[in-house]
């Protein structure tokens, strides 16, 4: 009896891995190996023809507001009038729930950040984009297009949508002097031990510890928090480690860190600025800045899915998301440096554009913007390798449990 | 259980009687009908797609574009059984679980007795209906008000505390128990409330009658015989804590659990996430087949 | 059973406190669907219908709660054929394997829902090839309510027993009409029980449903998921929420008559 049983179940999982290994697999890559030589050849659209009547958007929270937020901030319902494109919406919280959505034509399109959109080239999720047939791309600056992150031998896989930097957001009545230095959040001996909140993400976590440790500790010789090799990823490891104990929270969706800093339990960390704006409209005693040490950041890229449904539909968000009038109003409800700086006449703040660096290449060029670290060192060292970005993963999931 | 009477000489004429006739003379082939469908859909639908879950846990990933690689290896074993981490992550997921199913016990066990043995017959239709109410109100609301109860500061439970002197628990782990306890206390009440409910007032009386008191019955003829029930209810709470990663989310502030490192790094490193994944499903396996004999798995 | 009055009043006791553990969030859910604060700040300094007049004229939970009824009623349609016919299987049948069956058929219930959940994102997209749609997330659901129905329609079998069908038999009606006249009207009350039962699983289920459904389909649940996410908009779900409760008492009452009497299986399935 029982050898029929075991007969029986090992009868059944010898089938299933038949089945499991038999019938390949197509996200499960062909066994991808590093293809960092060259991205899959994808053909960009030639010529922009008339709208499906839909378009899917996958895009960071405040990028594509539909009214829902506040009634009076969306710039997606004017779109949808002009074009007949119905806009459906999905805010993605994190680059790699990004990275997962995209490639099976679920989405049009993506405002990927720097740390998922080059990861998306090579793994074929998205297409090149025909400069000629983005209106605004002209308008962009050139030292946001075609970077390390958005194109690959010149071939531009994407148009700039805006960028920014990690603040740190404080209680003004709690945090006092107001902070000017990430030490608060880092310090063994900062006041604000158990309410310090850090974004929850692996790249941003660690490599935002990497630029701490580049000011602090000079001589591990860092020249790029994405580019860190055995020695220098330990230390920065450690240091995020020894954050958790000063750590209140950690956030990934904004309403949380909003409410978390408008009740009081957070009262120093990392954020987005669009966060603070919203807590200080309701009333709450907040303010961001960037400190000394400099920061990491995002400069993020309006992509498309490599089969997305709706190319032409895509194509005109693109179109309109860049626009001078669109940008202004992204820009100041976000709380970011938009790409397109014709936007800087149009924003109804007359200093956003000064405030937020918007045409400022030298400071760009200082802020850390959101990279995939390789074993390849991003910094251009031969001599050792870094740290390949699974093992950032890994080592996230490994501190946030010790 | 065929008992077709001797009328030979009556042949069946329509197709459903002779199918009918055919299956009754062939019990093999009416289980095979019977069985045929559900097998087919567990198997290829769900015991294959598990199985190409945990298989995955022996491939790696490309690194840079977090694809799976084919080839077999070990190493993702290897990293969860040598980083410390995730022994701590699976006793404090396992911890969280046992608590939470010990709170429900504990709770559950008076109001199941006082629904199926005390109350009046009126009331206890009103009070099933009562506890199975909560169960409509979305998992993840109610996992927000208890964000509202526990908030440090903010919160109802601090409000509550404060003319005390006393503050809330705040986000973490006590407050994912409290958390967790509340959304499955439903299910485990019901099954011990319908062991209950099957237990016969005569025995009670029986036990009664031989000089036992009310906590000496309780003790040695309710609890060994509504066992099963008990048992069948903490596999829902146990199960159901154990991959919980929402709750951890919302108010478990910096308290990580099993379920929220599947959950991290399904993306970027699936054969990693699933080799984590493994961890819970082999405990259940385990606790499954440990309580089978108990006969709980058929007071579900 | 005698108990001392101490006893019954000590029980009694417990029942309430245990009540109200389970009402009192409730009741924070309620007042807060009035709360004029967006973060759900307690206790609430303002209060205001807003958010209730938010949702009275809101086409997105109106078509959530929609697609939450197609896939729960093709799931449950599902599970009640599947979940029938193998308790028929399990109950008039011995066969090698069988305990083995019984085992199997709790576990899409009883393991972790991100397990289940990744199996079949894995399963859908990368085995199968298939796009997610509303059918990926019934199937889903259907595979892990088939247990509930299971579980109810084998504990009416066992204590029907097989005397009315083999009664039927004997008096000359074959398999199909034995089932249609005799067993099915038998069973009726706990394959409704069931099917309800496995509805309320459906509908409420998010785990599973996050990761099979694409961005079109929103079943309450994600809804809600997706609107505690909005920074102005977080307090619609409170509403959301008061009106589901209370309109669930309609085929909780049912499910109760349907199931009460003949010793309904309890717990979550």
């Amino acid at each position: 009896m029982a050898h029929k049983r075991l007969f029986k179940v090992a009868a059944v999982g010898a089938l299933a891995a038949l089945l499991a290994t038999a019938c390949g697999g197509s996200s499960s890559g062909g066994g991808g190996t590093s293809t960092q030589a060259e991205p899959p050849k994808l053909a960009a659209l030639q010529s922009l023809g008339t709208g499906e009547g839909q378009v899917n958007i996958l895009a960071w929270a405040g990028y594509a507001e539909n009214g829902s937020t506040d009634p009076k901030v969306d710039w997606v319902t004017p779109f949808e009038q002009a074009t007949g494109c119905k806009a459906n919406v999905q805010v993605a919280n994190t680059s790699d729930e990004m990275f997962e959505k995209m490639g099976a034509g679920q989405f049009d399109v993506v405002s990927a950040s720097g740390d998922s959109s080059l990861r998306m080239i090579y793994a074929g999720k998205v297409a090149p984009v025909n400069t000629s047939l983005l209106t605004n791309y002209a308008d962009i600056p050139a030292w946001q297009e075609t970077q390390q992150w958005n194109s690959v031998n010149g071939v531009a896989y994407g148009i700039p949508h805006g960028w920014g930097a990690q603040l740190l957001a404080y209680r003004t009545d709690v945090a006092k002097p107001a902070p000017d230095s990430w030490s608060v959040a880092y310090d063994a001996n900062t006041p604000y031990k158990g309410k310090v909140t850090v974004y929850d993400s692996p790249t941003d976590g660690l490599a935002m510890a990497a630029v701490y440790l580049m000011a602090t500790q000079p001589d591990l010789g860092i020249k790029n928090p994405y580019a860190l090799d055995q020695k220098q990823f330990d230390a920065a490891v450690k240091l995020a480690t020894d954050q958790k104990a000063l750590a209140g929270s950690y956030w990934s969706a904004y309403t949380d860190a909003q409410k978390a800093l408008e009740s009081g339990s957070t009262v120093v960390g990392s954020t987005w600025q669009i966060i603070v704006n919203l807590a200080k409209a309701d009333k709450a005693p907040v303010e961001s800045v960037l400190p000394k040490e400099g920061a990491t950041g995002w400069a993020d890229t309006w992509m498309i899915d490599a089969k997305s449904p709706h190319p032409n539909c895509a194509y005109l968000w693109m179109n309109h998301i860049t626009s001078p009038p669109v940008q202004a109003q992204v820009a100041e409800w976000f709380g970011e440096a938009p790409a397109n700086t014709k936007a800087c006449d149009l924003t109804t703040d007359k200093t956003h554009c000064d405030t937020f660096h918007a045409k400022d290449e030298a400071y760009f060029k200082q802020i850390w913007f959101w990279s995939t670290p390789q074993s390849g060192c991003l910094d251009g060292r031969t001599d050792t390798t870094c740290v390949p970005y699974s093992e950032w993963t890994k080592a996230w999931s490994s501190l946030r449990n010790s | 259980m065929s008992a077709h009477t001797e009328t030979s000489e009556v042949r069946p004429v329509t197709l459903t009687g002779r199918v009918s006739d055919a299956m009754s003379r062939r019990p093999r082939l009416r289980l095979a009908g019977l069985l045929g469908l559900p097998m087919l859909w567990l198997v290829l639908v769900y015991f294959a797609a598990l199985f190409a879950l945990l298989i995955t846990s022996f491939y790696s990933v490309d690194e840079f574009t977090n694809a799976v690689v084919r080839t077999f290896t070990t190493q993702n074993f290897v990293d969860v059984f040598t980083d410390p981490a995730y022994l701590k992550a699976t006793l404090r997921t396992v911890g969280i679980a046992a608590s939470v199913t010990v709170i429900c016990i504990g709770l559950a066990l008076p109001m199941a007795f006082f629904m199926a043995k005390v109350a009046s017959r009126r009331w206890r239709n009103l009070l099933v209906a009562l506890v199975i109410t909560p169960l409509w109100a979305a998992y993840l609301v109610k996992v927000y008000a208890w964000q509202a109860m526990v908030q440090p500061e903010t919160g109802v439970i601090a409000w509550m505390l404060k003319p005390f002197g006393l503050s809330g628990p705040g986000y973490g782990t006590t407050a994912v128990v409290l958390t967790l306890s509340y959304l499955w206390l439903p299910y485990m009440i019901l099954p011990i409330y319908a062991g209950l409910e099957r237990l016969p007032d005569s025995l009670l009386d029986a036990a009664g009658d031989l000089g036992a008191r009310s906590g000496r019955t309780v003790r040695t003829v309710v609890l060994p015989l509504i066992y099963p029930s008990i048992v069948a209810g903490s596999i829902f709470t146990f199960s159901l804590s154990l991959g919980d990663y929402i709750t951890v989310q919302i108010v478990g502030g910096k308290t990580q659990m099993l379920g929220n490192i599947v959950y991290q790094n399904y993306t970027t490193n699936l054969p990693f996430a699933a080799t984590i994944a493994l961890i819970p499903v082999a405990i259940m396996v385990v606790y499954l087949a440990a309580v089978r004999r108990t006969g709980a798995l058929e007071n579900l | 059973m005698n108990l001392s009055r101490p006893a019954r009043w000590g029980l009694g006791t417990a029942a309430a406190v245990v009540l109200a553990f389970v009402y009192v969030p409730l009741a924070v859910v309620l007042v807060n669907s009035f709360n004029a604060s967006k973060v759900f700040a307690w206790p609430p300094k303002e209060f205001t219908t807003h958010w209730w007049k938010q949702v009275i004229g809101n086409p997105g939970i109106r078509e959530a709660v929609l697609t939450s009824f197609e896939v729960g009623v093709v799931a449950t349609l599902i599970a009640l054929v599947l979940g029938t016919l193998l308790s028929f299987a399990l109950a008039r049948y011995t066969f090698f394997g069988q305990q083995t069956l019984s085992l199997l058929v709790v576990l899409p219930i009883a393991l972790p829902g991100i397990v289940t959940a990744l199996a079949f994102r894995t399963a859908f997209r990368s085995v199968l090839g298939v796009e997610l749609s509303m059918w990926t997330v019934a199937v889903s659901h259907a595979t892990f309510c088939i247990v509930v129905v299971y579980n109810n329609v084998i504990a009416r079998l066992r204590r029907t027993g097989t005397s009315p069908q083999e009664a039927s038999m004997d008096l000359g009606a074959d398999s199909f009409l034995t089932f249609r006249l005799v067993t099915f009207p038998l069973l009726r009350g706990a394959m409704l029980g069931g099917a309800l039962l496995a509805f309320g699983l459906s509908f409420d289920e998010i785990v599973v449903t996050l990761f099979t459904a694409p961005p079109g389909v929103i079943t309450v649940p994600i809804w809600i998921f997706q609107n505690l996410f909005r920074p102005n908009q977080a307090p619609v779900v409170n509403v959301v929420a008061a009106i589901l409760v209370v309109l669930s008492v309609i085929p909780i009452y049912f499910s109760q008559k349907l199931s009460g009497d003949a010793g309904h299986a309890g717990g979550r399935l």
